[in-house]
């Protein structure tokens, strides 16, 4: 993919946080590309770093939290060089976010339709009825019956769902060209989760905005995203599309992810889990940060940490992994989904 | 909401009427024969008894409450033993100074507490943070009696540590209640100082806890500048812990502004209950403690009502 139709660039974002034992680096190095229209995922498990990464793009860290180097290039523009003046301009108009908690997300003390319309009121610059009258359009588009009702009513009033729903429409309501999705699903029930990316899916298709969709679940990223970053102990490990992603992995973490997770196509006798722990950001291996749960791991994994290495012909495919490296001298052969591969160094 | 409202009325019936057994019960806490002891001691045996005629001391005690109660409701308290003019004359030339005094306690203390609060709070664990709360710490610790004699050395007197000199401007000296704002700010500033300390210390944890919300980030991810954010977004919700503080201390001041008045010779409802506590009228005492628990009811039922506006999710039904 080239930099003409990416929309924007996440280049060695580096972030930490200052905590009462000491520095701890969340994010260390992370680069990934957001193509125009499309949906990239960010994927891993609790801790690696995606929910740190999507809000250092807006930087909307906690206090303790702070960007240490990179840069995310929006449209050419670094956001981590603007003033805070220019940044507020951008979210909420050109980004927006959405977030794992729709329960909580919402201010209680406010209506639906004044939490959409303030949006619309500081961004378009409207009046009062006009941003009303727009916040009752955006909870038609995202799929709310009767907005004109609801439109008056205060979150405690909605489902978890209808709340989420609300969220999207608050973030939509400036036609923003990128949508941060973070775990939009994880609070919520599995038939409303369906709704939910079915719902993000289509308006995306119909206002063609890009979407980074941070969610833990292999699932969630089958269904909705074209590229996908797999991040592992606040570095991204593989990114590729998602079809190679699926069909052929390479990292030996997305492998272990892969491989414990269940499947209806294939016969699987159990569940393979990845063994071991995520480490503590306190204590980061000095080698590859997967090596201590790595079935392949050679002296090497242990001493050195690997680069983020393109194998595709064109970036579009990248790993941070030895075995695909000249230096590699260990085992080639992988399992996946109970069957052998080599690996092709 | 109007049922609400009526409902809370109605419920403070039994309140009052317990606060009326107790007001009433007064008379018969205290060691020794109420007659007696408001006689004084060198009255001879033929006042004390024409006294405890007067008084209907001589009734059984139901009856005598229900005759307390019977006249209280319809506004007469009894008369004062000592002056002789009805207890309700005496408290309401009263009422009004002590309400003005605590009206404006509750302005400063809320004026001062809300904004340090809230600059505490957006800057926590920074030396300002710091600063205010240890200042705050000293304005809670601080008894009323001594900050109000220490006020009066200082303002009125004009003896400032160190020798200082005391400008005129700030010459704080009174001919009399109804003088000018020289007179009432001592009082004031003795008397809201520990309520603006724990409006502070109040509305800075409240409010930290709500910038932790979610929703305080789905405000700042909208594009909301950082002012909005406080004041639009966290303070309504910090509110409500907050507001039921100023109501306590409302009524705090009310009842409580006994020592202040005392120091600062305020002819208000507290120098009238501890001038009739020392000269044993009863009848005042009584009067003026039914009087003050009757507007902490109503000052409570204000702040309930409050919250509703604050905060949607209360259902006052």
């Amino acid at each position: 993919m080239n930099e003409m139709e990416s929309i924007l660039v996440v280049n060695n974002l580096q972030t930490s946080f200052g905590t009462e034992a000491g520095e701890v680096r969340a994010v260390d190095g992370v680069s990934f590309t957001v193509p125009k229209g499309k949906t990239i995922g960010i994927v891993g498990e609790s801790g690696s770093g995606k929910s740190i990464t999507s809000l250092s793009i807006l930087r909307l860290l906690a206090s303790n939290g702070k960007t240490k180097g990179g840069e995310v290039l929006f449209k050419g523009k670094d956001l981590l060089k603007l003033s805070e003046k220019a940044m507020r301009e951008i979210r909420g108009n050109q980004i927006s976010m959405i977030f794992q908690e729709p329960m909580t997300s919402l201010n209680p003390v406010y209506t639906v339709g004044q939490q959409i319309s303030e949006t619309i009121k500081i961004h378009k610059k409207l009046g009062n009825k006009e941003a009303m009258s727009q916040s009752v359009e955006m909870l038609k588009l995202v799929g709310i019956p009767s907005p004109e009702k609801r439109v008056k009513q205060y979150p405690h009033e909605l489902s978890g769902g209808m709340r989420q729903r609300v969220m999207i429409a608050m973030a939509l309501a400036c036609d923003p060209e990128i949508l941060i999705a973070d775990e939009p699903t994880t609070a919520l029930d599995v038939t409303i989760q369906a709704q939910i990316l079915e719902l993000i899916k289509d308006l995306q298709n119909r206002l063609g905005m890009s979407v980074i969709m941070i969610t833990h679940d292999l699932g969630v990223v089958a269904e909705t995203c074209d590229y996908v970053a797999v991040m592992y102990a606040g570095q991204v490990v593989e990114y590729s599309d998602v079809r190679t992603l699926f069909k052929n992995p390479k990292h030996p973490y997305t492998l272990g992810l892969l491989n414990s997770l269940p499947r209806h196509d294939v016969d699987q006798e159990k569940l393979i889990p990845i063994k071991g722990m995520v480490p503590s950001p306190h204590e980061m291996p000095v080698g590859c940060r997967f090596a201590p749960r790595c079935p392949v791991a050679t002296e090497l994994c242990h001493k050195k940490q690997p680069d983020l290495l393109s194998t595709g012909g064109d970036n579009s495919e990248q790993i941070r992994c030895w075995m695909y490296s000249e230096e590699w001298d260990g085992e080639s052969e992988v399992t996946l989904y109970g069957e052998k591969r080599t690996v092709k160094g | 909401m109007t049922k609400y409202i009526i409902r809370r009325l109605l419920q403070t019936i039994p309140v009052l009427l317990g606060v009326s057994i107790l007001v009433f019960s007064l008379m018969f806490l205290i060691p020794g024969d109420p007659a007696q002891v408001m006689a004084g001691e060198g009255a001879s045996e033929q006042t004390v008894e024409n006294l405890r005629e007067k008084l209907g001391l001589n009734d059984p005690a139901y009856v005598q409450y229900g005759r307390f109660l019977g006249n209280a409701l319809q506004g007469d308290l009894g008369n004062s033993v000592r002056s002789g003019r009805p207890v309700m004359d005496e408290i309401q030339a009263r009422f009004w100074i002590t309400v003005e005094v605590a009206v404006y306690a509750t302005i400063l203390a809320v004026f001062i507490g809300l904004i340090a609060g809230i600059i505490s709070a957006v800057r926590h664990y920074t030396l300002t943070d710091v600063s205010i709360m240890i200042i705050a710490l000293f304005g809670l610790s601080m008894p009323n009696f001594w900050l109000g004699l220490l006020l009066i050395q200082w303002f009125a007197l004009g003896n400032l540590p160190f020798g200082w000199d005391l400008p005129e401007i700030l010459k704080m000296r009174p001919s009399g209640w109804g003088d000018s704002w020289r007179q009432i700010i001592l009082p004031v500033i003795t008397l809201g100082t520990g309520g603006a300390a724990i409006i502070a210390r109040m509305t800075r944890s409240s409010m930290l806890e709500v910038i932790g919300q979610d929703y305080i980030r789905t405000a700042r991810a909208k594009g909301v500048s950082e002012r909005i954010v406080i004041y639009r977004h966290a303070l309504k919700n910090a509110l409500i812990p907050v507001v039921t503080v100023i109501g306590l201390e409302f009524g705090g001041f009310l009842g409580g502004a006994v020592l202040t008045e005392t120091i600062f010779a305020i002819n208000g409802m507290g120098r009238l209950t501890i001038d009739a506590i020392r000269q044993r009228d009863f009848p005042v005492v009584q009067g003026t403690v039914l009087v003050i628990s009757l507007l902490f009811v109503i000052v409570n039922l204000l702040v309930d009502i409050s919250y509703k506006f604050l905060n949607k999710r209360i259902d006052l039904n």
